[in-house]
């Protein structure tokens, strides 16, 4: 069974809808991609992984979506317990405008995941596995916002994983980076992939080729195919899909 | 005419009008000051007012400075809180509405007429006599709407990606508006308080029936006292008592304007070292 499972999936802004009949599977600890040209609502599926629709008024959502087999809008669902289970990385390096320490510190001390002690050790530990604790191990008390935009991004990846999640969902991670940092990105995904289970929403068609096992391609609000990534990409099932990613629209 | 030219005119313009509008400021802390510091001395600063106009100014000195801190410990707790509701929290609903448009409507309600509120309500009805109590809740009432609109603005500036990010996260509304919201918003909200301090401790029209006192040689011995300020002495130096010297008045002036700056200073620095903390 899949980790997130969709479930005749209907989402609108006000009146306006913005997903029609998503169904579908995302395999646990694969990296799935969600390609599709801009506007088709990629990062309002991704939103609705964690909810984070739920902050914008006037939003409606029909059908059902699943995390291990439990319904994530079920009335009694708790919202906090989600977002620390599925993770979140954003388009823009955010980190706080905290110390690197504390940036990663933050999730710990929010959920009281750790005793005082402890906290050092997981910090430096999360700034390992995104391989950022060599570069700035000297200086994890200055501020966070002067590192490089790669390095901030690798940091909220790391301030992510300091709250244990097992999914993480990551909308276009790479497109505020030059290609030589996106690589590390990616190959920091791969790594990740033995642990977490993770989505991500990419502009890039040669991205998603490269580091997702499986692949959705979105039009207009709708899933137009969904499958293994390379059965995608060497032969799509979908005129659409075929036009899309052969760079005939879009 | 050419670009060039063009652009010299309206930048000179520009100059001009900023000089314009920076002179009589800085006319009036000249005359305050020349003709102020003629009178101050240590014994002007330090001791009581004689019964007919002359001597020091220290009890008026005292009287603003309670009623200023009085003022902010008040002011500043609900101003903030509610800032913080009506940005965060509050839905945009009929409520919602007519509180933020009463908000705007009293900041540009006269003081005056605060002072006869002050005196309806505290004074007389809640029968807190004229007292630094009644003084310090009629003085927050009128600063509230300052604080307030400060906190809201200051709230709002704050990006809404620090939101989503530590929601995200799994933190809940409250810890989110503690820990990512409300450090960033603080220096906008300590600017509010700056402006509530400067109107709190040189305005008149709302003491003068709720707090202050005439002429009162001692200092208040509880906040049921009566106490003098500097506004209202120099009111009643200026105007009340006959043959007291123009500089005294001067003098007065020059203490207020000091002890307001002081006092702004202090807030200054500590918005400096929290932003610096902060790394902000
Ligand atoms: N807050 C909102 N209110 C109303 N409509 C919205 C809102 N956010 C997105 N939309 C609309 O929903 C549709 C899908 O938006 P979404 O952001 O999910 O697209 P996307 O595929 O992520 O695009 P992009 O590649 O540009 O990021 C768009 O037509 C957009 O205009
Ligand atoms: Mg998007």
């Amino acid at each position: 069974m899949g980790k997130i499972i969709a479930k005749n999936l209907d989402f609108y802004y006000k009146d306006f809808q913005a997903l029609k009949n998503i169904n579908l599977e995302i395999s646990e600890k694969k990296i799935t991609a969600i390609i599709g040209p801009s506007g088709c609502g990629k990062s309002t599926l991704l939103r609705c992984f964690n909810r984070m629709n739920d902050l914008i008024e006037g939003i409606r959502l029909e059908g059902e979506i699943l995390i291990d087999g439990v319904n994530i809008y079920r009335d009694d669902s708790d919202l906090l317990f989600l977002r620390k289970k599925v993770g979140m990385v954003f388009q823009r390096p955010n980190p706080f405008a905290l110390s690197i320490y504390e940036n990663i510190a933050f999730g710990l001390k929010i959920h009281n995941m750790a005793k005082r002690k402890e906290i050092p050790k997981i910090v430096e530990d999360c700034l390992n596995s995104v391989h950022l604790l060599d570069e700035v191990r000297d200086r994890l008390n200055t501020s966070a916002l002067k590192l490089s935009l790669e390095q901030k991004q690798r940091l909220c990846i790391a301030r992510t994983l300091a709250v244990k999640p097992e999914v993480i969902l990551m909308d276009e991670p790479c497109s505020a980076l030059d290609p030589l940092a996106t690589l590390k990105i990616e190959e920091l995904m791969q790594e990740l992939r033995k642990d977490y289970t993770i989505v991500i929403v990419t502009h890039n068609m040669q991205q998603a080729a490269r580091v997702s096992d499986e692949t959705g391609f979105m039009l207009l609000g709708e899933l137009v195919e969904f499958g293994k990534t390379q059965d995608i990409f060497t032969r799509p099932g979908d005129k659409r899909t075929e036009d899309y990613i052969t760079g005939r629209f879009g | 005419m050419n670009p060039k030219r063009r652009q010299k005119i309206v930048f000179s313009l520009l100059f001009i009008s900023s000089l314009l509008v920076i002179t009589p400021i800085f006319l009036i802390f000249f005359f305050i000051f020349k003709e102020g510091i003629k009178v101050i001395s240590w014994e002007f600063l330090t001791t009581s007012p004689a019964r007919m106009g002359g001597g020091g100014v220290f009890p008026a000195i005292v009287g603003t400075l309670y009623l200023t801190l009085g003022t902010v410990l008040i002011s500043v707790p609900l101003g903030v809180l509610a800032g913080i509701y009506l940005s965060e929290y509050a839905k945009e609903n009929l409520l919602t509405r007519l509180v933020k448009l009463a908000i705007i409507n009293l900041a540009g309600v006269p003081s005056i007429v605060y002072g006869l509120f002050g005196l309806g309500l505290f004074v007389i009805f809640l029968r807190f006599g004229a007292s630094l109590l009644s003084g310090c809740f009629t003085l927050s009432i009128m600063v509230l709407p300052i604080v307030i609109t400060a906190t809201k603005e200051a709230l709002n500036n704050v990006p809404q990606s620090f939101r989503e990010v530590s929601l995200s996260l799994g933190a809940t509304k409250w810890q989110t508006i503690r820990y990512c919201v409300l450090p960033y918003a603080f220096g906008g909200i300590l600017t509010g308080v700056i402006l509530s301090i400067g109107r709190a401790s040189g305005e008149t029209a709302p003491i003068l029936f709720t707090a202050a006192a005439f002429y009162l040689p001692h200092l208040p011995r509880s906040i049921f006292d009566q106490v003098m300020a500097l506004p209202y002495h120099l009111y009643v130096v200026a105007t009340q008592v006959p043959g007291v010297e123009r500089r005294v008045s001067y003098g007065i002036c020059l203490v207020l304007v000091v002890l307001v700056i002081l006092i702004d200073l202090i807030a200054l620095i500590t918005r400096y070292q929290i932003r610096k903390k902060k790394l902000w």
